[in-house]
């Protein structure tokens, strides 16, 4: 399970880095990723993802449909 | 309580689809040409004599704290803290056009050890810069690492300088403690309600405890965080000023009540601004079309909470990266890649000699105020009227009509002179009429003046605005603004006395909300 940013919305505002409790995010280009091997969707740490829940833009922390293990078998 | 109830015109009705609002901000990119806006200062009226030695020592040279100070003395933001805890339905942080000047509006972002050169660079350069703020684009207790990593570094490199923050309030308990040990003595903190059913209406969500939580919940949380925070700081004995804005048909009336919930918790001034509000900001406020309140509602709310309370009438709202007087940005002669190749020579000696000289010049205005004033002293009469100044600052009506990208407010009557506002009117595109005669846009600006004092004005403006009903006075260029304004009403009121004219009064005016196309000169 994994969240990406969408670069077009994004802030860079820094407040899901700090949030992040995998260390998962970090900025790149004057935007914002989340490295896929390290998100975990914060199950374990919290009810929801830190990254969505404090991102000032709606939408723009999503889950990553393109990542082959969501993709319809 | 119906918040839609009171609204008179175009406000948020509740048609409106929020849906579609939040995505549209999600989608904004900022003004399609270029941006930028009302600004706003800070401070409180009161002079030396009306208030507490250590107080006064502390707001003197504070140009947001004190109304007098802002006309000599300059700050600056450093824009550390982009991190934000909460969402209001005012903000959006996207725009970042560098003609934009709003709050939480930056054109770069700061380390920490940038900001500290930065802060170098400017108070050598601009040796009347006495205070450093840290007021976003975020909140700066959001931020807490680097916003107190910057109080430490300029504390050691340039420790005359005053330090202040600005936060919403949400995690100010948490960090009270480290706010006095870095001797932060001036805090702001923008309380908009106090009733949580107001603030669902400003708030749309607040991230708290790793959750996001919405609503009057979070509305709620919000404000006892607020007057927790509040109480700890004036406990401490740090300076505290209240935002405050002002939203026709959503908070307007209830910032009475506001007012005197932050009084009764010793904070020190009370600023009440006018929302800043067009569709774009890509702010929900904005493209719901919720108005700002006018000239005349605002000021009639800043009287109405004037009591045992400096209210703050000189805020030009400024930017997150602000730099200069209030009333000018001088943030572009700042940019990161210029002082990191400035050679930077931090001179306190010579800082403290251009300061005794303000301090003079300070001291030669107030004279001469009072002079003026007594000769006032035995003349009766009820009228009050205001007058718009151009000024460069320092006290003086020292700035061409057609210069002035804004005018200082006085209301004049047998008290005296009284600052009780300013109008912006540089070059706004305005959605539409960016084409109108810029004339228009000045008498809109100040329609309700009887005068416009001016260093120098041509014929033909002269002769428009008389049309207007407002008369160009320039009979007392580079002289002091109250001393001026007091012996030009003293002759008003003689003339209405003698019958050679009939006193009227004005209408209202117009607080400009557009963005701003040109840049400063």
């Amino acid at each position: 399970m994994t969240y990406k940013i969408v670069a077009s919305q994004c802030t860079s505002c820094s407040a899901c880095e700090a949030e992040c409790p995998n260390m998962a995010i970090s900025e790149k280009g004057g935007t914002f990723i989340i490295d896929p091997k390290k998100c975990t969707e914060c199950l374990g740490h919290f009810d929801t993802p830190q990254c969505v829940a404090v991102c000032p833009v709606d939408n723009t922390c999503v889950i990553d449909n393109s990542l082959p293990r969501y993709q319809a078998p | 309580m119906d918040s839609t109830a009171n609204l008179e015109s175009g406000a948020s009705g509740a048609n409106v689809d929020m849906d579609a609002v939040m995505q549209q901000v999600a989608e904004h990119k900022g003004c399609g040409t270029e941006g930028g806006s009302g600004k706003a200062s800070c401070g409180s009226g009161a002079g030396e004599n009306d208030l507490p030695q250590e107080i006064w020592d502390k707001v003197k040279n504070h140009p947001c704290y004190s109304e007098e100070a802002h006309h000599h003395y300059a700050r600056m933001h450093v824009a550390v803290a982009p991190a934000c805890n909460i969402q209001c339905n005012y903000c959006n942080r996207k725009y970042d056009c560098a003609n934009e000047s709003r709050p939480g509006v930056v054109s770069e972002k700061l380390t920490p050890e940038q900001a500290a050169k930065k802060v170098l660079a400017v108070a050598s350069t601009i040796p009347q810069m006495t205070v450093l703020g840290i007021a976003g684009p975020g909140d700066p207790l959001a931020n807490p690492a680097k916003t107190f990593k910057t109080f430490e570094l300029i504390s050691k490199t340039a420790p005359d300088i005053k330090l202040c923050l600005s936060t919403n309030g949400l995690a100010l308990p948490d960090h009270v403690d480290t706010i006095a040990k870095y001797n932060v003595d001036h805090v702001t903190i923008t309380i908009n309600m106090v009733d949580p059913e107001v603030g669902a209406k400003i708030y749309p969500w607040i991230f708290w405890k790793h959750k996001r939580i919405e609503g009057i919940e979070a509305a709620r949380i919000l404000t006892e965080r607020q007057m927790q925070g509040l109480e700890m700081l004036t406990e401490r004995g740090i300076l505290c000023k209240v935002n405050s804005v002002m939203i026709p048909g959503v908070n307007d009336k209830h910032l009475v009540e506001v007012n005197k919930a932050v009084k009764s918790r010793g904070a020190f001034l009370h600023n009440i601004m006018p929302l800043i509000s067009a569709p774009e900001h890509g702010t929900v406020f904005g493209l719901t079309g919720q108005r700002g309140p006018s000239a005349q509602e605002l000021k009639a709310l800043q009287d109405s909470c004037e009591g045992e309370m400096n209210m703050m009438r000189h805020c030009r709202q400024c930017r997150a990266d602000a730099v200069g007087l209030l009333g000018e940005d001088r943030s572009e002669e700042f940019t990161t890649d210029k002082i990191m190749a400035m050679e930077v020579n931090y001179d306190l000696e010579t800082r403290k000699a251009y300061q005794a000289a303000v301090e003079l010049e300070r001291v030669a205005k107030v004279e001469a105020k009072k002079e003026e004033l007594e000769t006032l002293a035995g003349v009766a009469s009820d009228i009050k009227i205001l007058t718009a100044v151009a000024t460069k600052g320092s006290g003086l009506i020292n700035e061409h009509f057609g210069h002035a990208k804004e005018f200082q407010i006085y209301e004049l009557s047998t008290g005296g002179a009284k600052f009780v506002g300013h109008r912006r009117v540089d070059l706004y595109c305005q959605g539409g009429f960016g084409d109108e005669d810029s004339l228009e846009t000045v008498i809109r600006a100040i329609n309700d003046c009887h005068a416009v004092f001016v260093a120098k004005i041509g014929g033909c403006p002269k002769g428009d605005l008389a049309k207007a009903g407002i008369e160009a006075v320039d009979e007392f260029a580079h002289e002091f603004i109250e001393k001026s304004a007091i012996s030009w009403f003293k002759a008003y009121l003689e003339k209405v006395n003698s019958g050679e004219i009939v006193h009227e009064s004005r209408g209202d005016a117009e607080i400009r909300q557009g963005a701003l196309l040109a840049a400063a000169d």
